[in-house]
């Protein structure tokens, strides 16, 4: 746990700050803890940011949306074939009658995995990511390594998720360049024909609907 | 602009590196720029492209030397500045040093719920019909200009077929800088790999992107 240093004036705040390379970024949080402070702290002075709206924006991201949603977007789309149907033709309205809605998730599509085609998600030019199904993006998804090579070497990044997929399985990126975000629906995994929509959801992991993994086996 | 941000087929950056059970924050000030980010942009004093045209103005070794909770807090800082609500002098001494300019809404805690299940649709209605249909071929223009744009480098000039007309959206082109919505029809638009990456390229990937209207030709 970080802790903020109140009395750290020292810190530069310019505008130009520029950061040595190659370092771990664990090293600077106390600048940076200081810098947030610095401007929560004038904010809050003005009267321009309430703190309690910031713990509220915060609780909503750390414990009420996130990855679970998606889940059961997937497992119920798995166990309906007219609401799959709908997914597909407007998922927006969709995974709103599910109760997920919002900043973030305002224009989705859903893409299905097939066994002939993997679908992969990413944003190349900021961290564009489907907030209301998937929540808060891993820092993995908003660096430089994912961002860069998703579209251009794709299979060599899902290796480095220890995914390989066979070699005739056409691969499908999407850059959310726009507004539209993606959910991936991974296919049903095999051997699951008995389980419940509750216990199916339990398979669905953030990275498959991403496309950098596959839903879970069956136990 | 051809910025750091625009980061798709570059190189160097290493394998990427996924983390076990990643937590949504690495740190308590990451919780607070999250919060205040999210705050300031509820003023209504700019939109989500002037936001990301900041990010993507931080020098490139800035830039690429920041984790995303640093690259976003940067921004902030600077937009704050040009739009009137903290000075310079103000982030050097930590504290509120005179009256700033007033916005348009201050997002209090009980508003924080409706207004992110709300969230900030960016469709917008285009009073003439789309251009293109699915299935024309089309050519991505080749510029290169110095303001906001979301057609990435790597997808200029290429050849590929519209898979999707989807709706009006906003054009970020001109909204990042003040000149307005000015909507335009987007098109998801697929590039075979080899078009993109040429020689070497994996032949069983495809790349889309989420493309306006004006980004295309008839090829």
């Amino acid at each position: 746990m970080a802790h903020e240093h109140e009395n750290d004036h020292d810190h530069e705040h310019g505008h130009d700050h520029v950061h040595g390379h190659g370092h771990d970024h664990d090293n600077h949080l106390d600048p940076m803890a200081a810098r947030v402070k610095a401007l929560e702290t004038i904010l809050t002075e003005k009267g321009l940011v309430d703190p309690a709206a910031i713990d509220a924006i915060v609780d909503t991201y750390e414990n009420k949306v996130g990855p679970r949603n998606g889940a059961k977007v997937v497992a119920k789309a798995w166990v309906d074939a007219e609401y799959a149907d709908w997914l597909k033709r407007d998922a927006t309205a969709a995974i709103a009658s599910l109760g997920f809605t919002g900043r973030q998730g305002e224009h989705m599509q859903a893409v299905f995995n097939t066994p002939e085609q993997h679908n992969l998600v990413v944003c190349t030019l900021c961290s564009c990511y489907p907030w209301t199904v998937l929540g808060l993006p891993p820092v993995w998804y908003k660096a430089p390594p994912y961002r860069s090579r998703a579209v251009l070497d794709p299979r060599g990044v899902l290796q480095e998720f220890g995914l390989t997929l066979s070699a005739d399985t056409k691969i499908r990126v999407w850059d959310s360049t726009a507004e539209l975000r993606y959910l991936v629906v991974p296919m049903r995994p095999a051997g699951t024909e008995g389980m419940s929509e509750g216990d199916l959801a339990e398979l669905v992991t953030r990275d498959s609907m991403i496309g950098t993994g596959l839903a879970g086996q069956a136990a | 602009m051809n910025g750091a941000q625009d980061l798709g087929g570059q190189m160097g950056f290493g394998p990427v590196a996924p983390e076990r059970d990643e937590p949504y924050f690495h740190a308590e000030w990451e919780k607070r720029a999250l919060g205040v980010t999210l705050s300031c942009g509820a003023f209504g004093a700019w939109n989500i492209d002037e936001s990301r045209h900041m990010r993507e103005s931080l020098h490139p070794a800035d830039y690429y030397a920041s984790s995303y909770y640093e690259i976003w807090t940067k921004a902030l800082e600077r937009l704050l500045e040009r739009h009137g609500f903290v000075t310079a002098a103000e982030y050097k001494a930590g504290h509120s040093l005179r009256e700033s300019a007033t916005p348009k809404r201050v997002l209090k805690p009980e508003n924080v719920a409706a207004v992110l299940a709300r969230g900030g649709p960016c469709d917008r209605p285009v009073s003439t019909p789309a251009h293109f249909k699915a299935g024309d071929r089309v050519r991505t223009r080749n510029f290169n200009p110095t303001g906001h744009t979301r057609l990435p480098r790597y997808a200029r000039g290429k050849v590929g077929v519209i898979d999707a007309v989807r709706q009006g959206f906003v054009f970020p082109d001109t909204n990042a800088h003040g000149m307005g919505e000015q909507p335009q029809w987007v098109y998801t638009v697929l590039f075979d790999g080899p078009e993109i990456w040429g020689e070497g390229s994996d032949p069983t990937l495809s790349v889309s992107i989420d493309a306006w209207e004006s980004y295309l030709e008839l090829a």
